[in-house]
């Protein structure tokens, strides 16, 4: 069953053209990686996909969630969707969390504005969700400020808030593009996981073609606006049709290649 | 971080200090404020009237005690009128299209252009002097600045991460405003009421100074400081006394402003690990 499904979108600044005719489907349950590099336009389609590209851009094409098309609705139809049916996680965790209310509040909003739940029963909802994303001590935990914790607990609170509903669709934006290299793996591993347990179709946008392979069947390649190869994981590393998809997994083979020979005593 | 709830500190020392001076008006004061004592016109400080009297035998004390009164008064007033008048100018215009935005800003910059105390003048000019015309004119004025300050804050926060992730998970407009605008704002918003409230009471000294503030017989500082300057030669201690008053209330409203922001700031705060 089609989930979501792009046709012909284009994004323009202006007369600068950010999104050029980018076309996919995403059915329920399924995983697509969408990479490219910084400028290539994955995070605006990303943002498009829940309505949330700057005023200032203009839109044409289609974008149907669930049957819904979601390009002409209004802020206020778009947003009982955003948080409810589809969650986001942001790139900088630090940031994408309101610097003066506590955590557990955080969390509890989806769930007061989708479900209607009152405070109470929201915040000990929240507990339970930090427990989840694998929080230590949650009771205490909510009630802490965003400042207060590392970098992996702030992006599995944003995981919590975006995964408080149970969306169908998950958009994780270079969720861990932020984060250290052995706490990526961690928030990786529990992303995969909470996607594997809700059911909810994946969209994993990221720079990093190793990352996007681990967590996805199928990645789109973005450049300049463009989407130049949409094909499996297996098809891109066997045999990438367009040349920077090419150059792309040359580069991560090679990174493969220089940890191999590092960790067996070589010189890379 | 010591430097923070010292500043608190002396603010709230100093302006309880004038709000205890206020609250004994109400009950006592050492001598009828408006009596008038021909025979003991401009003593200095005596064992019986600490601040001595002015030129018509009035204590300078008891009126200094009551001036109090007009003093917070115009501070708390003409604050709350550019506070809610400014705040929800600011926010207002923040959120509006361009087309809105452009003539608002336009407009406050106008009402920014006139200087408080000249706006203030032609006002009493228009409809009398009192207290009442000194506060609507000094809050109207003032709410110009804080409109101005607020549009910017807000546009900041409009375009912060975390208002996008809040709209990401289906907070709708009224929802931000409340949750995440409103209260990164509140920090921005006690300073800014601290320092109107300093500026307030200091333009309310001035208009009274110049007879266009609180009309006689009430007491007030800035007009006891025009009379009693003329006996400056005779003894300068005379307008010391609410000089130094309005100083004390003014530099007090601005400490407890500056204080309260480093105290509202949970990254500032202290008590947690």
């Amino acid at each position: 069953m089609t989930l979501l499904q792009v046709r012909n979108l284009t994004i323009r600044f202006g007369q600068k053209l950010v999104v050029d005719d980018v076309s996919f489907d995403l059915d329920a349950g399924q995983r697509l990686g969408i990479i490219g590099e910084s400028g290539s336009g994955k995070t605006l389609t990303s943002l498009a996909i829940i309505g949330l590209l700057p005023d200032a851009a203009a839109v044409a094409g289609s974008v149907v969630f669930d049957g819904v098309e979601i390009l002409n609705k209004s802020d206020g139809e778009l947003s009982s969707l955003r948080g409810n049916r589809i969650g986001m996680v942001f790139q900088e965790p630090l940031t994408a969390l309101n610097p003066l209310m506590r955590v557990g509040k955080q969390i509890a909003q989806p769930l007061r504005i989708h479900r209607g739940m009152r405070m109470k029963a929201a915040l000990a909802r929240a507990i339970e969700l930090c427990a989840r994303v694998g929080l230590p001590d949650p009771e205490r935990l909510v009630r802490s400020y965003p400042h207060q914790l590392s970098g992996g607990q702030r992006q599995r609170i944003g995981l919590a808030i975006s995964l408080a509903c149970n969306p169908s669709l998950l958009i994780a934006d270079e969720p861990t593009t932020a984060l250290d290299v052995t706490v990526q793996q961690e928030v990786l591993k529990l992303i995969n996981e909470l996607v594997r347990e809700e059911g909810s179709a994946l969209m994993f946008v990221s720079h990093d073609l190793p990352v996007v392979s681990s967590m996805t069947e199928r990645v789109a390649v973005m450049r300049s606006g463009t989407m130049v190869e949409l094909a499996t994981v297996g098809e891109l590393f066997s045999g990438a049709r367009h040349e920077y998809s090419q150059k792309l997994v040359q580069a991560a083979r090679r990174s493969d290649d220089d940890f191999v020979r590092v960790s067996r005593g070589g010189r890379a | 971080m010591m430097r923070g709830n010292r500043t608190l500190t002396i603010g709230v020392s100093l302006v309880s200090f004038s709000v205890m001076l206020f609250l004994l008006s109400v009950i006592w004061t050492p001598y009828d404020p408006l009596e008038i004592n021909p025979e003991l016109s401009l003593t200095g400080p005596t064992s019986s009237h600490w601040m001595g009297t002015d030129e018509y035998g009035r204590d300078i004390l008891s009126n200094i005690i009551v001036g109090s009164r007009t003093t917070l008064i115009t501070g708390v007033l003409a604050v709350v009128i550019c506070m809610i008048v400014g705040v929800s100018i600011g926010i207002a215009t923040a959120m509006s299209p361009k087309w809105v935005e452009s003539p608002a800003i336009f407009g406050i910059d106008i009402v920014l252009a006139l200087p408080t105390v000249l706006f203030a003048i032609v006002l009493a000019a228009v409809y009398g002097p009192s207290t009442f015309t000194a506060v609507f004119a000094i809050g109207i004025a003032l709410s110009a600045s804080v409109a101005q300050v607020t549009r910017r804050e807000v546009n900041v926060i409009l375009l912060a991460d975390y208002v996008v992730a809040a709209r990401a998970s289906g907070s709708r407009i009224p929802r931000i405003v409340r949750k995440h605008v409103l209260p990164n704002l509140r920090a921005s918003l006690f300073v800014q009421a601290s320092s109107a409230s300093a500026i307030a009471i200091l333009a309310e000294s001035t208009l009274s100074y110049l007879g266009l503030g609180t009309p006689p017989p009430d007491p007030s500082w800035g007009r006891m400081m025009a009379s009693l300057q003329q006996y400056l030669i005779a003894d300068p201690i005379f307008p010391l006394w609410p000089g130094l008053a309005i100083v004390i209330t003014v530099l007090g409203f601005n400490l407890l402003g500056d204080g309260l922001r480093e105290a509202l700031d949970p990254t500032l705060r202290r008590d947690v690990e």
